[in-house]
């Protein structure tokens, strides 16, 4: 495997896993057919008694998830679609992310649950949501929403053998969309670590998922136009690398967030809150942020889709007005 | 042809004057572009110009002021026929950010000399200008914070930001121009906008010999004696009452010059009997103790600060320590000091409150192990037996060289001092 899609990046990690380890198991909805995306494909030919189709219930699959990592194995719960997974948002909130506090240390819970987000794949209400908010709002669980393929290599392998619940998160768009060639690509290895992934002296960006490739598309075009960005790639959502952050926005003073859930209670808030507590010293800027309108959800049609999405047009845009400030 | 009148900058605000025009009449402006400097006894605002188009006559000259609704200039809108009050009386807009009222179809048949004045001082919009912020003096965290880390003057850079900001780049390429390059160091890099004179923003200043020795000896003091500091409070209405006493026995004229000072080196030589450990020199690698208290009195003159030293002070009484100070002081201020006159100090006195300051951190003295400060007398309420007293109070601070003493010993130094400038016996 020299040049990997995203897909093929998780299917093949997926596949050591289960290799490696008899404990580590896939349940959730046609996984052994495949999936809707073709995630799974072929994993259950080989290894038979690893991959296990569920009933179409979220709150049941990461509730018999739970049960499992009680039980000692290492279930990999795939939801079909992130938008499904607040059916199971109790099992997530209420029982998994506390497990380890509620029994004083005493017993973990090494499950990981891969959910497809995002939008911009013309999927409308059901099948585009950002949902990470949600959950980073939960102390006990990680989240994860990489880009690149080598980092949904790298953390996806770090989440199965973390031994808390981690919320894997799959933009659907860049399944097909990013490709990479994977020998020799930098690698996260680690959950709660950001990489900057362009060096730049006159702002910050910071994304991640689709995001963050639009947001270095983004940087090119200013980088013709003289205006130097730094592009962070946020990778873990919960715990936030408060350091790099940091450390990036104390470089240039200037800070743009951008995330395609929508902007109200957004992690754009909380990265914004971080960076006015621990780095107001350094900000020659107010701290923007671009994010989709407060607005119920991902619209169908492609017009209004394009308008809900923030994009490298409008990323662009926002980065030239701050640069300017 | 529209006529700019004076706004009214502020609620209550009836009248400004123009300090300074910005455009000349036959000046191209663009709206918003300022026409004039305001000065009102609220505010100081730049009046935008509310069209684009060329400067007219000036009908109000600078430092004149005028009335709310006084015609201050012309301005002619651009593709305009030069036809008498073509716009009528055209109030300030309030900025860019405001928005303008919507015309009265009738507006234009009305007479041009009598604007009613804004009833409804919210809805005129000029407190709010020109704009919510003028971003020229806005100075971002980072911005004031390189700023006076290099000591420059924000106000005196020109800004290539929004309406006009000091960015951060703006600051940093200051730091460049204003700073040399050290040799074989790093390019700086350059400022994005504009090239400024190379020419050297600053001289370098000649260091006379008494600043180079002040200089040496402090650092010397900084880097070798671990200094800690510490202040206390006393009460010297007493020996206020004291010194108004004795000033009139010495000199029944009473325009004698006595000052608190000699009292203060008085109970310091009395605290240092209990505390002989801070009349002291480190020095030839060892601690020496001395007997005679040789207090050295920091006099800053013309040329520098001079350290001259007051022999056996502990066998002197106030009057004694005042003339020896005055002597002192004397041959200080017209450089007659002699050689002996600097010499072996064991402890200095700073009469920092000469200064008007009420607390001072001073820097050893070095060798010797201990400075102490007298800061300036306020007049403060005190509580005293449930009452409140107004009542002369003082600081006093003492920096000591920790390796001597800890804190024990110096605040039982300085409460010492203080009771010695509190006592009863001072009255007599």
């Amino acid at each position: 495997m020299a040049v990997a899609t995203v897909i093929e990046a998780i299917r093949s990690t997926l596949d050591e896993a289960l290799e490696a380890d008899e404990r580590a198991f896939i349940l959730g909805e046609d996984v052994e057919a495949g999936g809707v995306f073709r995630v799974t494909e072929g994993l259950k030919a080989k290894h038979p008694a690893q991959v296990l189709d569920t009933p179409l219930a979220e709150s049941s699959i990461i509730g018999v998830a739970i049960g499992a990592a009680h039980y000692g194995l290492r279930p990999i719960a795939e939801i079909q679609f992130a938008d499904f997974i607040h059916a199971g948002f109790d099992q997530l909130c209420s029982e998994a992310s506390r497990w380890c506090y509620r029994t004083k240390g005493d017993s973990w819970l090494p499950m990981v649950v891969r959910a497809p987000w995002g939008g911009g794949v013309h999927g409308g209400q059901h099948h585009s949501q950002s949902i990470e908010a949600f959950y980073a709002h939960l102390p006990g669980i990680k989240v994860v929403a990489p880009a690149f393929p080598a980092d949904y290599r790298s953390l996806l392998k770090a989440a199965i053998a973390d031994p808390n619940p981690v919320l894997f998160l799959e933009h659907k768009r860049t399944y097909r969309l990013i490709k990479q060639e994977m020998i020799g690509a930098p690698a996260e290895t680690v959950l709660g670590r950001a990489r900057v992934t362009r060096q730049g002296r006159d702002l910050t960006i910071l994304a991640y998922g689709l995001m963050l490739i639009e947001s270095l598309a983004a940087a090119e075009t200013l980088a013709a136009e003289g205006i130097d960005c730094s592009v962070v790639d946020l990778l873990t959502l919960q715990p936030l690398d408060v350091e790099t952050i940091l450390e990036s926005v104390r470089t240039t003073g200037k800070a743009l967030i951008v995330h395609e859930d929508t902007l109200t209670g957004g992690l754009g808030g909380e990265i914004a809150a971080l960076i006015a507590e621990h780095a107001f010293e350094f900000l020659d800027a107010p701290v923007r942020r671009l994010a989709a309108p407060d607005i119920p959800a991902m619209p169908y049609h492609h017009a209004m889709e394009a308008f809900f999405m923030p994009d490298r047009d409008k990323i662009a845009k926002a980065a030239r007005d701050l640069a300017a400030y | 042809m529209a006529t700019v009148t004076m706004p009214q900058l502020g609620e209550s605000v009836t009248e400004g004057t123009v300090l300074k025009w910005l455009k000349q009449p036959g000046e191209a402006v663009r709206l918003d572009e300022s026409l004039c400097e305001i000065e009102t006894e609220k505010v100081t605002a730049e009046l935008p110009s509310p069209f684009a188009g060329t400067m007219g006559a000036i009908l109000v000259r600078e430092g004149e002021t005028v009335e709310v609704g006084v015609p201050l200039c012309e301005l002619i809108e651009n593709g305009a026929t030069d036809a008498p009050n073509a716009h009528g009386p055209v109030q300030w807009s309030g900025g860019p950010m405001a928005i303008p009222p919507a015309e009265s179809p009738a507006a234009a048949d009305e007479p041009v000399s009598a604007p009613a004045p804004p009833e409804a001082p919210e809805r005129s919009g000029a407190v709010r200008a020109p704009g919510p912020v003028d971003r020229r003096r806005f100075f971002s965290p980072i911005a004031s914070r390189l700023a006076a880390a290099h000591d420059i003057d924000l106000g005196s850079l020109t800004g290539s930001g929004i309406d006009g900001r000091v960015t951060k780049q703006d600051v940093e390429a200051a730091i460049v121009r204003l700073e040399p390059t050290p040799p074989g160091g790093p390019p700086a890099r350059p400022p994005r906008t504009g090239d400024r004179p190379t020419a050297s923003p600053y001289a370098v200043v000649e260091l006379s010999a008494t600043r180079r020795t002040i200089g040496a000896r402090l650092t010397r003091s900084n880097l070798e004696a671990p200094q800690a500091w510490t202040m206390v409070e006393a009460d010297v209405s007493l020996l206020e009452r004291r010194r108004l006493e004795d000033r009139g026995r010495l000199d029944p004229t009473g325009r004698a010059h006595l000052t608190l000072f000699p009292y203060f080196a008085l109970a310091v030589c009395q605290a240092l009997r209990e505390f002989p450990e801070f009349n002291a020199r480190w020095e030839g690698g060892e601690l020496r103790r001395y007997l005679a208290v040789n207090a050295g009195i920091a006099v800053g003159t013309d040329r520098g600060l001079v350290v001259p030293v007051v022999r056996d002070a502990q066998n002197l009484n106030a009057d004694g320590l005042a003339s020896a100070l005055d002597a002192l002081v004397g041959r200080a201020r017209s450089s007659r000091l002699q050689l002996e006159d600097v010499e072996e100090g064991t402890i200095t006195l700073n009469n920092t409150g000469a200064f008007g300051s009420i607390a001072s951190r001073p820097i050893l003295n070095y060798p010797q192990v201990a400075i102490v400060t007298l800061e300036r007398v306020v007049l403060r309420p005190v509580v005293i037996a449930g009452g409140i007293a107004i009542r002369s109070i003082v600081n006093v601070c003492l920096s000591f060289d920790h390796r001597v003493a800890d804190g024990v010993e110096a605040g039982g130094f300085l409460a010492a001092i203080k009771r010695e400038l509190e006592g009863e016996h001072v009255t007599s």
